[in-house]
């Protein structure tokens, strides 16, 4: 019990360092793995990606109800979301806010990851609760809040309140991933390249910045990620002259029943893959090297 | 650590944090403490607001309910999520990756997306229905916390399998091949041994389901029915309908309260940020 704990109890944010693995082929014969949890893992695997299974084949219905299967195949719904201006506006207004939030965000999380590289104690423990203190408290909970004091500033229905708010709750992810860089990070460089007579700010665009840029680009699409799909906050920030792509995707399923929604939600999913598969990229570049 | 001359560059590091601590107090931390104050000091000191909430009928009703969907969606990522992870200890290290990008498959779909989906599936005469009507059995899950249920499971299964996944491969299966060789049936040897072993991260994994599970908006208000709310809806349904800001806040501070009381209890237990920083750190990281 307390080897398995200790496996995973690690600073709040870091990853668990890998472990070694240990070969497990000799043990094959003696140690089968029952078929049975196979086709338990398989259904499981199925309940996971059902939902994007449903997405893809919805948005080229030709039906204007959200009947499953679809009826017919057509593009409309494509058409539909590229040509209707408030589809068109909220998707602008998202990508506006995401660009701005994930900058925000990166620049305010990368900072602070460098301030806290290294330090242990209470104090920098307690440091790194608070920036992470979004992750853990209930979206809905930050909305109200925020929501009420949003009123009072003037600040509900405006993209520097979209903005704020987006980056706050992202700056843990930014944190995360580049303190995950920083973990193999060897501070003897920093003195090598004092020693060599670079001024620290040099130091740190020569020798910091490129071993670290992987974790600080998975923060920055971690960010805009969070940003893009944030619904809950949004759904109270919005106005009737601000609202973001996932808020008008809660209205065409509450309020107007618009199937336009199938497409806006395929073209999202695909979206948020190609970034994954983007990020996968970077990361086994980074690794190969 | 004030005091103490072992680092050598000490205040300037601390400045790094500063921008981050403006932008987290200013949008956070400042409204959640007026929050607090407004539930408790509005118009005067009074802890009328929170008296209210037990007392109005209605509040520990929804609470009730909330805490029994979120308990029926921890005993189904449960059942799920433990056989995930352990297959997961299991095979190649091929199979593993596979297994790993389906189980984030769920955390990376889009909210509004995935909300969707679920619609269509459980609607009346959707698949599900249908499915459901041929064995003589007319039941609608969606408009109901069952469908709820379903929904919120499938997204927070990762947050379950993870942790699992995190406990169980550190356990030296060599074990089980010992109580095996000494006699005791496969069976018996995975309860005798292996479960102990593996306890924590269930436990882990148990609470941070449940937790997260107790803030659901998005899904019960689009899947679920007004007439069956959770607590979420109702902190919704308060601010922007009834405008009783102090009573929402008040509920609001509850419901954070409990939250983190659990959190820290997980996180006590081993890796409740750190089981989210698992899922960051999976796309940063090697895959395993």
């Amino acid at each position: 019990m307390t080897r398995a704990l200790s496996d995973i109890e690690t600073e709040a944010g870091e990853p668990p360092a890998p472990r070694p693995r240990r070969t497990r082929r000799s043990t094959r014969g003696v140690d089968p793995i029952p078929w049975w949890l196979f086709v338990i893992v398989f259904l499981v695997g199925l309940y996971f990606i059902l939902p994007t299974l449903i997405v893809i084949p919805m948005s080229f219905s030709s039906a204007t109800t959200f009947q499953f299967p679809p009826k017919g195949f057509s593009l409309k719904l494509y058409e539909n979301f590229f040509t209707n201006p408030v589809w068109l506006t909220s998707l602008r207004n998202s990508v506006l806010v995401a660009v701005l939030s994930a900058t925000l965000a990166t620049v305010v999380g990368t900072a602070a990851a460098l301030g806290l590289h290294n330090l242990t104690g209470r104090l920098a423990r307690f440091a790194r609760t608070v920036l992470m203190i979004s992750i853990v408290t209930p979206a809905i909970v930050i909305a109200v809040a925020v929501y009420i004091s949003f009123l009072k500033w003037q600040l509900v229905g405006t993209i520097t309140g979209y903005v704020l708010a987006h980056a706050a709750i992202a700056v843990p992810f930014v944190l995360v991933s580049v303190t995950s860089a920083l973990g193999g990070f060897d501070p003897k460089l920093l003195r090598a390249s004092a020693s060599l007579g670079a001024p620290p700010h040099r130091t740190f665009l020569r020798v910091t910045m490129p071993l670290i840029s992987r974790g600080i680009i998975t923060g920055a699409i971690f960010a805009f990620v969070t940003s893009f799909d944030e619904v809950v906050i949004a759904l109270f920030l919005r106005s009737p002259l601000f609202q973001t792509l996932p808020v008008q995707m809660y209205n065409s399923v509450t309020v107007e029943i618009d199937p336009t929604i199938a497409a806006s939600s395929s073209l999202v999913v695909t979206a948020v893959t190609i970034i994954c598969l983007v990020l996968q990229f970077v990361g086994n570049r980074g690794k190969t090297r | 650590m004030p005091g103490t001359a072992k680092r050598r560059t000490p205040s300037p590091q601390w400045l790094l944090l500063v921008p981050a601590f403006a932008l987290i107090t200013v949008i956070l931390l400042v409204p959640l403490g007026q929050s607090l104050v407004r539930s408790a000091g509005s118009p005067d000191w009074t802890l009328q607001h929170y008296q209210t909430l037990f007392t109005d009928g209605v509040t520990l009703r929804v609470l009730a309910r909330t805490a029994m969907t979120a308990a029926m969606v921890t005993v189904i990522a449960f059942l799920l999520g433990y056989p995930y992870a352990y297959l997961m200890t299991r095979v190649g290290p091929r199979l593993r990756g596979v297994l790993l990008v389906i189980v984030l498959i769920p955390f990376w779909t889009s909210v509004m997306a995935r909300n969707f989906a679920w619609i269509i599936i459980l609607q009346r005469n959707g698949p599900v229905h249908s499915f459901l009507e041929q064995f003589g059995l007319d039941i609608v899950l969606y408009g109901t916390v069952g469908g709820v249920t379903i929904a919120m499971s499938q997204v927070l299964l990762p947050f379950m399998v993870l942790p699992l996944f995190s406990a169980l491969s550190g356990i030296d299966r060599r074990l089980l091949l010992a109580a095996r060789g000494l006699g005791s049936h496969p069976l018996a040897a995975f309860w005798k041994v292996y479960w102990p072993l593996s306890r924590g991260g269930v436990v882990a994994g148990l609470i941070l389901v449940f937790t997260l599970s107790l803030g659901f908006y998005v899904t019960p208000a689009l899947l679920g029915s007004p007439q069956q709310s959770l607590v979420a809806q109702l902190l919704g349904q308060r601010t922007t309908q009834l405008l009783d800001f102090a009573g929402a806040s008040a509920l609001g501070m509850l419901v954070l309260v409990v939250t983190l009381v659990l959190v820290a209890w997980a996180n006590r237990l081993g890796g409740t940020i750190s089981a989210i920083g698992v899922v960051a750190a999976t796309r940063t990281k090697d895959q395993p």
